[in-house]
């Protein structure tokens, strides 16, 4: 019997449909991964499920029966439970309190009888953790494992996992996996949404591939391997220029030398990463969201200070300077996120000039007219949609993009940061952002792009370095680079020793 | 055909934003009309004595500008904090800060000629605001400590000093009251239109709006500052100094509260009394809030309150309410307008 | 002997002045740790001193008088509630907004109730309660009153209401992390509600400590800051409720000393004593003030996505 059933699943966002016309079932006691890239619409198809979404047309059914979920709590009526990326836990309560919290009967809360509650389903279930502990002094993958209590104590039988493993260990990935085991050995079934190709061939019984919003296929472990599934993950034409141009032939401006950084948990998100970027070139950095590319561009940007290693701008070290320093030094940045990168209550002009605000002050007072014609002059040039007294707020996602873009370029940097830089933004911004950045590499800038964007990194880049689990686990040229390839190394699944 | 109206989060238009502060006016007077009903008076004669009486002659009208005097100073004060996002709790003590300083030197200053007088006494009431605004904005910036609980307890020191010191050294040696011996006729603020008390500390009240203007929207300063105060993050990866700029800020918002001291001192008094402020500092918060944090709003709203302030006096005489209603008054006001603020993220739109 | 009556005295004082900084300093936690600033604990305790006077001056019972108080402060609770957690206005200028209206709205209606007299009026207040007299050197140091006695019964009750009911769990949880909260179906808004009244409540009770045991009259400068010193408490004691008696003893013990100092013959003027609470505390923050933090959700509004 099919545990769960989603029968044609269309779910649209505006202009961009997330899901087309999905088929997915789940039989009764399996681990079933669902696989694919960023934007392939897995998050989106099991949200619907879950209740956080509703879908504009198609069918949820469990055992067999026709459902209507609209919250999550018809989801956990239906025995149906999601752990997300975000764990929704309290650090500050104990492992039991974040367990029965909103759950639990009558008034008193008996620590007592909560904790051996808690401790029992965890022993039964293999799960090591002591009710008492404050999720504070919680590892990430024991946090992991709270919130599969929480889910185990609303009495779900399907569980969804979101990318469980994206903030793992390998020593918690195998006792998740462990974990996992057990939850199928006693009736319940399994959702594992990933885009790491070694783990899905491990935990899963059967593996259902999106692309692009569409359902590729479902197949049995047993009948496939991980080369045909990167195909049908990544399998589409390429498309954009194929470079011939010869690796690094300008010198070295840029040298990252055994860099280590945290992240904002605490926990080790950069480790020994080391790369060169060349005068003249693009060097891409590939890879699934939530590698380290966010903890790499803060390192460079000075938003965040690294625990080890050098980062070298020709012979200048940029470790410990602050931001206006290391725009100073002639580096331009983009940052990931618009929306802190901009003050989105000043105008546009202000914006442009904040960030080199010494150039546009006369003893100390503004210089409305220079910063006007400052204003006017980068409208024009980088064609942006707003006049220089409007708020930035209220401009579009590409033409904020434009804004940022024009702060970092006009001084004509000799080292370009961009992170996710047509993140969110519409064809035509987005083929003006990729444009401009190799304009910048012609005139002879060093470009790191950082982009979860496959297909942008490889019709930009000159030469590939993918970034996995915080580390470089390879650097190709262009033409070395790939599909599969790429996909192979962005799922962990293979490494490139290089001797650069 | 009903046509349904619903509320939408979409920016409210153009013509709405601007007559929201009418409406919490508007508001802001049936609600304190019930407690006007309750001291036993009409509303609507009430209205008139607050808000029509004062403003129906000159003498009135020019003492609604002395009231509004202070207001406007510590107004400006707290705008300019607040605007860099500094929560500046403390104009009260700053203010008495200032005044101690202008009853000091309005006492030594013999022999100075009256102009170079007046001047010394507002940099001596400005430094010492300064000083009072030390020590909660180095915790701040150093510390991190929360500058609201600091700037508010530095409020009460402030107010035991000044009882320190006008019931200690400062009595005065003939009434034998707690006051300050008056200062010198040089150090009084000229009067502008004798008779009315109306003086010199009104210009310099504008003339600090004028500076609070020019500071935030015409300098790098103030362009830092408002960065600060608007998208602190996005500040900070534009380079900008956080620690330093809110330590300017919170120094100068210091030094202003103080003028409004020396105002009250060498102007209204003439020499330094415990009640020289019935809550000038916190009622500059309302005048900065109901301004919106626009310097010119801020002296807007304070000629409201000082008008406010003025015609409680008159309610007062004429209808026996307790001129305590002018400050229930002003703190409504101050509610209704946070509230109605937020109608500015809403339209009604038609619903089919 | 002498020592001992001064320490006896003191330690009595003490007890007596704790007393409204418990009744605040709980109050403010129950709303602190529901992830609000309120600072109109000013105005409540201001209001609870009015309220609680005015009721027993006309009802001639002074515990009649301790229950409107609470009531009273329940209500100021539900306003501060109502522009923090439903509108989500800047919790700063929304509770000083709320002292200054509290605090005329109690002036206004004083002086209406009462006229203008030269001489405050005044009620015979509580007594203290003396059963324990017998009792060797802690007998007069336990006479106090009966508020005193609930002051301190409160921490235990405090205490068990977060840590051992659900809804002490559903404002813990709210105050830290109201995604969290939200995701396992407590309701945010109506969790904070009630933490906020239930802390007004007890805020405004502990005005009227001042001015029906204490005092027995109703003065303009009753509470002189007292709210202020609370909020400073709160991060002392790291919202702890065990620790805010603590808290409370220390300034308390600071206050009453300071009242003897004065006459010991310091050549110190006696404003310079009453200072020493607030400086104190002020340095007390800049100690701890660095590596405390609050709840996590303080001051952020919550709006569901």
């Amino acid at each position: 019997m099919d545990a769960v059933q989603m029968v044609g699943i269309t779910k649209q966002f505006g202009p961009l449909i997330a899901n087309n016309k999905v088929d997915f079932e789940l039989k009764k006691g399996e681990v079933h991964a669902l696989l694919g890239e960023n934007g392939a619409g897995k998050t989106t198809l099991m949200r619907v499920l879950y209740g956080l979404y509703k879908p504009d047309s198609g069918e949820i059914r469990v055992n067999e029966k026709p459902v209507q979920i609209y919250s999550p709590k018809d989801a956990i009526a239906n025995g149906i439970g999601m752990v997300s990326q975000h764990f929704t836990l309290v650090p500050t309560l104990t492992v039991a309190e974040n367990v029965v919290l909103g759950f639990n009967p009558g008034m008193r809360l008996n620590p007592n009888l909560v904790n051996k509650f808690v401790d029992d389903a965890a022993k039964k279930f293999g799960i090591e953790i002591k009710s008492s502990t404050l999720v504070r002094h919680l590892s990430v993958g024991e946090r992991q494992r709270v919130e599969i209590l929480k889910a185990l104590y609303r009495n779900i039988s399907v569980l969804i996992m979101d990318e469980p493993t994206a903030v793992l260990v390998p020593q918690e990935v195998d006792v998740l996996f462990a974990t996992l085991n057990r939850l199928r050995e006693s009736g319940l079934s399994v959702i594992f949404i990933s885009h790491k190709l070694n783990e899905v061939m491990t935990i899963s019984d059967r593996i259902t591939v999106l692309r692009d919003g569409k359902c590729i296929g479902t197949v049995n472990k047993n009948d496939t391997n991980e080369r045909a599934l990167a195909r049908m993950m990544v399998g589409r034409d390429t498309f954009g220029v194929q470079r011939d141009s010869e690796p690094c032939s300008g010198k070295p401006l840029l040298k990252v030398q055994n860099v280590s950084a945290m992240d904002k948990k605490g926990l080790l998100a950069l480790k020994d990463v080391s790369l060169e970027v060349c005068e003249g070139e693009i060097l891409g950095v590939a890879g699934v969201s939530g590698n380290g590319q966010a903890e790499l561009a803060g390192v460079l940007s000075g938003t965040l200070k690294p625990e080890t290693g050098n980062i070298l701008l020709g012979e200048l070290d940029l470790i410990g300077l602050d931001p206006q320093s290391i725009s100073k030094a002639g580096v331009g940045r983009i940052p990931e996120d618009r929306h802190t990168g901009v003050v989105g209550d000043m105008t546009v002009a202000e914006n442009l000039a904040l960030e080199r605000l010494d150039d546009f002050l006369k003893k100390g007072i503004l210089d409305r007219k220079k910063i006007k014609d400052h204003a006017e002059a980068m409208i024009k040039e980088y064609q942006i949609k707003a006049t220089p007294s409007i708020q930035t707020r209220k401009l579009s996602g590409g033409n904020m993009q434009k804004v940022i873009l024009a702060r970092a370029l006009y001084t004509q940097p000799r080292m370009i940061i961009a992170a996710q830089p047509t993140r969110g933004l519409d064809i035509g911004a987005t083929e003006y952002v990729r444009n401009k950045l190799i304009e910048q590499r012609d005139r002879g800038a060093a470009v790191l792009l950082i982009s979860e964007d496959l297909e942008e990194v490889r019709s930009l880049s000159d030469r590939i370095a993918v970034i996995y689990e915080g580390r470089i686990v390879g650097i190709l040229n262009c033409n070395e680079a790939t599909d599969e390839v790429l996909g192979l190394m962005m799922s962990g699944a293979k490494e490139v020793v290089n001797e650069n | 055909m009903k046509i349904n109206y619903r509320l939408v989060r979409s920016p409210a238009p153009a013509w709405f934003s601007a007559i929201i502060p009418l409406l919490a006016i508007v508001v802001t007077f049936l609600i304190t009309s019930v407690f006007i009903i309750i001291a036993g008076a009409n509303p609507f004669e009430a209205y008139y004595y607050f808000l029509i009486s004062p403003l129906t002659s000159k003498i009135g009208i020019l003492e609604v500008l002395v009231k509004s005097t202070p207001l406007i100073l510590t107004g400006a004060a707290v705008t300019i904090a607040f605007a860099s996002g500094y929560w500046n709790i403390g104009a009260e003590g700053q203010l008495y800060a200032g005044a101690v300083a202008a009853a000091w030197l309005g006492t030594t200053l013999i022999g100075v000629p009256q102009p170079a007088a007046i001047l010394i006494m507002l940099l001596g009431g400005f430094i010492a605001g300064m000083l009072w605004a030390l020590i909660p904005a180095i915790l701040k910036v150093k510390l991190s400590v929360d500058e609201v609980v600091t700037t508010l307890l530095m409020n009460y020191v402030a107010l035991f000093f000044v009882s320190a010191l006008l019931n200690g050294p400062w009595r005065d040696p003939v009434s034998n009251w707690p006051q300050s011996p008056d200062i010198l006729a040089s150090t009084m603020m000229p009067k502008l239109f004798p008779p009315s008390r109306l003086h010199f500390g009104f210009i310099v009240g504008v003339l600090a709006v004028v500076t609070i203007w020019f500071i935030l929207s015409r300098t790098g300063l103030g362009m830092r500052m408002r960065s600060v105060g608007m998208g602190q993050e996005a500040a900070r990866f534009m380079g900008v100094k956080i620690g330093r700029t809110m330590f300017i800020t919170a120094l100068i918002s210091g030094g202003i509260a103080g003028l409004a001291g020396v105002t009250e001192v060498a102007g209204i008094h003439f020499h330094l009394i415990d009640a020289i402020s019935p809550g000038y500092g916190y009622t500059g918060i309302i005048a900065a809030t109901l301004g919106n944090l626009n310097p010119f709003g801020s002296m807007a709203a304070s000629l409201f309150l000082g008008l406010i302030s003025t015609g409680s006096q008159a309610v007062s005489r004429s209808l026996g309410v307790p001129t305590f209603l002018g400050d229930v008054v002003q703190a409504t006001l101050l509610l209704v307008t946070l509230a109605m603020f937020l109608l500015r993220n809403y339209t009604l739109r038609k619903v089919e | 002997m002498e020592i001992i009556l001064f320490i006896q005295n003191l330690l009595a004082a003490t007890l007596r002045v704790a007393t409204p900084l418990m009744f605040g300093t709980m109050g403010e936690l129950f709303a602190e740790r529901s992830g609000v600033l309120n600072l109109g604990i000013e105005g409540t305790m201001f209001l609870g001193a009015f309220v609680g006077f005015t009721v027993a001056s006309f009802t001639g019972s002074l515990w009649l008088g301790v229950l409107a108080a609470l009531f009273a402060g329940g209500l100021a609770g539900l306003l501060m509630s109502f522009f923090a957690v439903r509108l989500g206005v800047n919790q700063h200028v929304s509770g000083l907004g709320i002292t200054l209206l509290l605090v005329s709205l109690s002036l206004f209606f004083f002086r209406i109730i009462f006229g203008e007299n030269q001489l405050p009026p005044k009620i015979e207040p509580f007594p203290q309660m003396t059963f324990l007299e017998g009792v060797p050197f802690l007998g007069p140091i336990l006479a106090q009153y009966a508020l005193t006695y609930i002051a301190i019964l409160l921490v235990p009750l405090v205490w068990w209401i977060l840590f051992r009911t659900n809804f002490g769990l559903d404002i813990r949880a709210v105050g830290e992390n109201p995604e969290a909260a939200d995701a396992a179906g407590v309701n945010v808004y109506r969790t904070r509600h009630i933490a906020l009244a239930i802390g007004g409540g007890l805020m405004a009770v502990g005005g009227a400590f001042l001015t029906l045991a204490q005092l027995g009259s109703f003065t303009f400068g009753i509470i002189a800051g007292r709210g202020w010193v609370c909020i400073a408490l709160i991060i002392f004691a790291n919202w702890q409720p065990q620790r805010v008696l603590w808290g409370a003893l220390l300034f308390g013990g600071i206050f009453a000393l300071q009242l003897r100092l004065q006459t010991t013959g310091l050549k110190l003027p006696y404003e310079a004593f009453l200072a020493l609470p607030y400086i104190v505390t002020i340095i007390a923050l800049a100690i701890t003030g660095r590596k405390a933090t609050g709840p996590a959700a303080v001051l952020k509004p919550y709006k569901r996505e």
